[in-house]
C-alpha cells in the first residue's frame, strides 16, 4: 500500500523541508513586522495607529490566497521584483515568504495587542504613582505581563501559519501540498495512503508546538 | 483609548512636540514607500488609464465575471457553512458525552481534521470524487471544496459548540436534573438553546474564516470563483493584472468587513440581551481566543 515511499521517485522529506523552511522564515518576519505593527497601534501617535488599524483590517480581511497570487502575479511577474532571487524557484519562494508574513503578521498584531490589553490599568497607574518613567512602566510591569499572556494565542499563529504555508502551492512553490497533488494524481490507487502520508506530516509538525506552547503557556500564565 | 490606556497618560507639552516628530517621520517614511511603489508601476505601465477604467466604465467586466464569480464563492461558502453546521453540533456534543467510547473517537476526530491544512482536504476530496463518484467534471471543484471546508470546519465548529456548552452556568445543568429531565433532554431543551445564542457571533467570524478559504479552491483547483476571474480579465482587458487583483482584494474585504461587522453588532446584541445568560463566546477573529488559530 506505502509502497509509492519506497520507489525514489517523490522527494517526501524535501518537500515537508520546504514547508519547515517557509514557516520558519514567515515565523520570524511575521514577528518582526507583527511587533511594529502592534506598536504602531498602541503608540500615542495618531496617524501609526490609524495606518496600523488600517492595514491591519484591510490585509486581515483578504485571502491569504489573493496575497499570495498578488505577490507572484502582481509583483513578481508585473513588476519584476526578485527580492534577489536568482532562479524560478527562489523567487517564488521568496515572494511566498514575502506574502506570509505579509498576512500572518496582523494576526501577530492583534495577539500582542490584546497581550498589552489583559494588563490591568491599574498596574501602570500603580507604577506610575510609584514614580517610574515612561519606559521603566514598559519594562517592568507592562510588557512582562502581555508577554506571558501572549503565548497561548502566537502558538495558535504558529500553527495556523505551518497550515497556511500550504497555499504557497497556488504559486507554484514545491512545497508538501504541490508534492501531495502530484503524488495523489499519479499514484490514484494509493488516494488514501498518501493522504494519510501527507496527513501525518502535519500533525508532526504541528501537534508537538501545540503541546509544548500550550504547557509554556500554562507555566508562565499570569495567574488573576 | 487614549484616555485609558495602560502604556501612557495624557501627553503634556514636551510629549505633544515629540509626538508631532514622529508624525513627521512617519510621513515621510511612509511617502518614500508611496512613491517608489508608484514609480515602479508607472515604470511597469500599470497605472495607464485604460488598466483601471474599465471597472468604472465597461459594466461587463462585473456582468461577466466578477459577479458571477462572487456567486460562486457565496455558494460554496453558504454551502460549507448549511453542511458543516449540523455535522459541527454533533460532534461537538458528542465530544462532551459521559460514554469514554463516544468521546474519544469524536475528540480525535475532531483533533485530527483541526491540525492538518484544509488545501489537503480539497485535494484529497477531488481526487476521491473523481475516482469513486460520477459527479461531471466541471461540478467536481465545486464538490471538493465545500467537502474539504465541511470536513475542516465541522471540527472547527464542534469546538466552538463544545466551549457554548461550557461556559453556561452549571446551575443550568442542575436545575434540569432536579426537575427530572433526562440527559438528552438537558441537551435538547436547556443547554443547546442557550449556547447556540452564545455561539452566534463566533459562527458569523467562522463564517469569514470560509469566504477566505474559498478561494483556495479558484487558485488550484480550477473552482471559477472570485479570484479565478482574474485570469479571464486580465486575458480579456490588457493585461491589467494589478488592477484586478486590487479590485478582486477590495470585494474581499467589503464582503468580509460585513461579515465582521455583523458578528460584532451581534455579540453587543447578545451581551446586552436579558433573555440569555449573558454568556457569550469571543469573536474567533478578535485575537483574543485561545483556541487553535481556527480563525487564521
Amino acid at each position: 500500500m506505502f509502497e509509492f515511499l519506497d520507489s525514489g521517485q517523490y522527494d517526501l522529506l524535501g518537500a515537508f523541508w520546504v514547508t519547515v523552511q517557509l514557516t520558519l522564515y514567515s515565523a520570524v518576519g511575521s514577528l518582526l513586522w507583527g511587533t511594529l505593527l502592534a506598536g504602531m497601534r498602541v503608540s500615542p501617535v495618531p496617524l501609526m495607529r490609524a495606518f496600523g488599524t488600517a492595514y491591519v483590517n484591510l490585509v486581515r480581511n483578504t485571502p491569504l490566497t489573493v496575497v499570495l497570487v498578488a505577490c507572484s502575479l502582481g509583483l513578481g511577474q508585473t513588476l519584476q521584483i526578485t527580492l534577489g532571487g536568482g532562479d524560478f524557484e527562489s523567487i517564488g519562494f521568496r515572494l511566498a515568504v514575502l506574502g506570509l508574513i505579509a498576512y500572518t503578521s496582523t494576526f501577530v498584531c492583534e495577539a500582542l495587542r490584546s497581550g498589552i490589553n489583559t494588563v490591568p490599568v491599574g498596574q501602570a497607574e500603580a507604577a506610575r504613582a510609584l514614580g517610574l518613567s515612561f519606559f521603566q512602566v514598559l519594562r517592568l510591569i507592562v510588557l512582562p505581563q502581555a508577554f506571558r499572556s501572549v503565548v497561548a494565542p502566537l502558538a495558535n499563529v504558529l500553527i495556523a501559519l505551518t497550515k497556511n504555508t500550504t497555499v504557497a502551492a497556488a504559486i507554484g512553490v514545491a512545497e508538501a501540498s504541490a508534492l501531495m497533488k502530484t503524488m495523489i494524481e499519479n499514484e490514484s490507487s494509493a488516494l488514501f495512503a498518501v493522504f494519510a502520508v501527507f496527513a501525518f506530516g502535519f500533525v508532526v509538525l504541528t501537534l508537538p508546538t501545540g503541546l509544548l506552547l500550550g504547557w509554556v503557556s500554562k507555566r508562565v500564565a499570569v495567574k488573576r | 483609548m487614549s484616555a485609558t490606556s495602560v502604556l501612557y497618560d495624557a501627553p503634556g507639552a514636551r510629549a505633544k512636540r515629540r509626538n508631532i516628530l514622529y508624525t513627521i517621520v512617519f510621513l515621510v517614511v511612509f511617502a518614500l514607500a508611496a512613491w517608489w511603489v508608484l514609480v515602479q508601476m508607472a515604470d511597469k505601465n500599470q497605472l495607464a488609464s485604460e488598466k483601471w477604467s474599465p471597472f468604472v466604465t465597461d459594466s461587463e467586466v462585473w456582468t461577466t465575471y466578477l459577479l458571477p464569480g462572487l456567486g460562486e464563492t457565496l455558494k460554496a461558502a453558504a454551502l460549507s457553512i448549511v453542511i458543516a453546521l449540523p455535522f459541527g453540533a454533533l460532534l461537538g456534543i458528542g465530544r462532551l458525552s459521559d460514554h469514554s467510547w463516544v468521546r474519544v473517537p469524536v475528540g480525535a476526530v475532531v483533533e485530527f481534521f483541526r491540525s492538518i491544512p484544509v488545501l489537503l482536504m480539497m485535494v484529497f476530496a477531488a481526487q476521491a470524487y473523481a475516482q469513486f463518484t460520477n459527479v461531471s467534471s466541471d461540478m467536481r471543484p465545486l464538490y471538493a471544496v465545500v467537502t474539504g471546508l465541511v470536513l475542516y470546519n465541522a471540527s472547527v465548529i464542534a469546538e466552538i459548540v463544545r466551549a457554548g456548552i461550557l461556559t453556561l452556568p452549571n446551575g443550568q445543568t442542575d436545575a434540569a436534573k432536579a426537575i427530572g429531565m433526562r440527559k438528552g433532554q438537558t441537551m435538547a431543551y436547556v443547554l443547546l438553546p442557550q449556547a447556540v445564542t452564545a455561539m452566534l457571533p463566533a459562527l458569523v467570524s467562522q463564517l469569514v474564516v470560509i469566504v477566505k478559504d474559498t478561494a483556495l479552491g479558484g487558485a488550484i483547483l480550477g473552482l471559477s470563483e472570485l479570484l479565478s476571474q482574474n485570469r479571464t480579465i486580465t486575458a480579456n482587458y490588457g493585461a491589467n493584472t494589478i488592477a484586478t487583483l486590487v479590485v478582486i482584494a477590495l470585494i474581499y474585504i467589503v464582503l468580509n468587513f460585513i461579515l465582521t461587522t455583523f458578528a460584532s453588532w451581534l455579540e453587543q446584541r447578545l451581551r446586552r440581551g436579558k433573555k440569555s445568560t449573558g454568556a457569550v463566546l469571543p469573536d474567533v477573529n478578535a485575537g483574543t481566543y485561545v483556541g487553535d488559530g481556527s480563525g487564521i
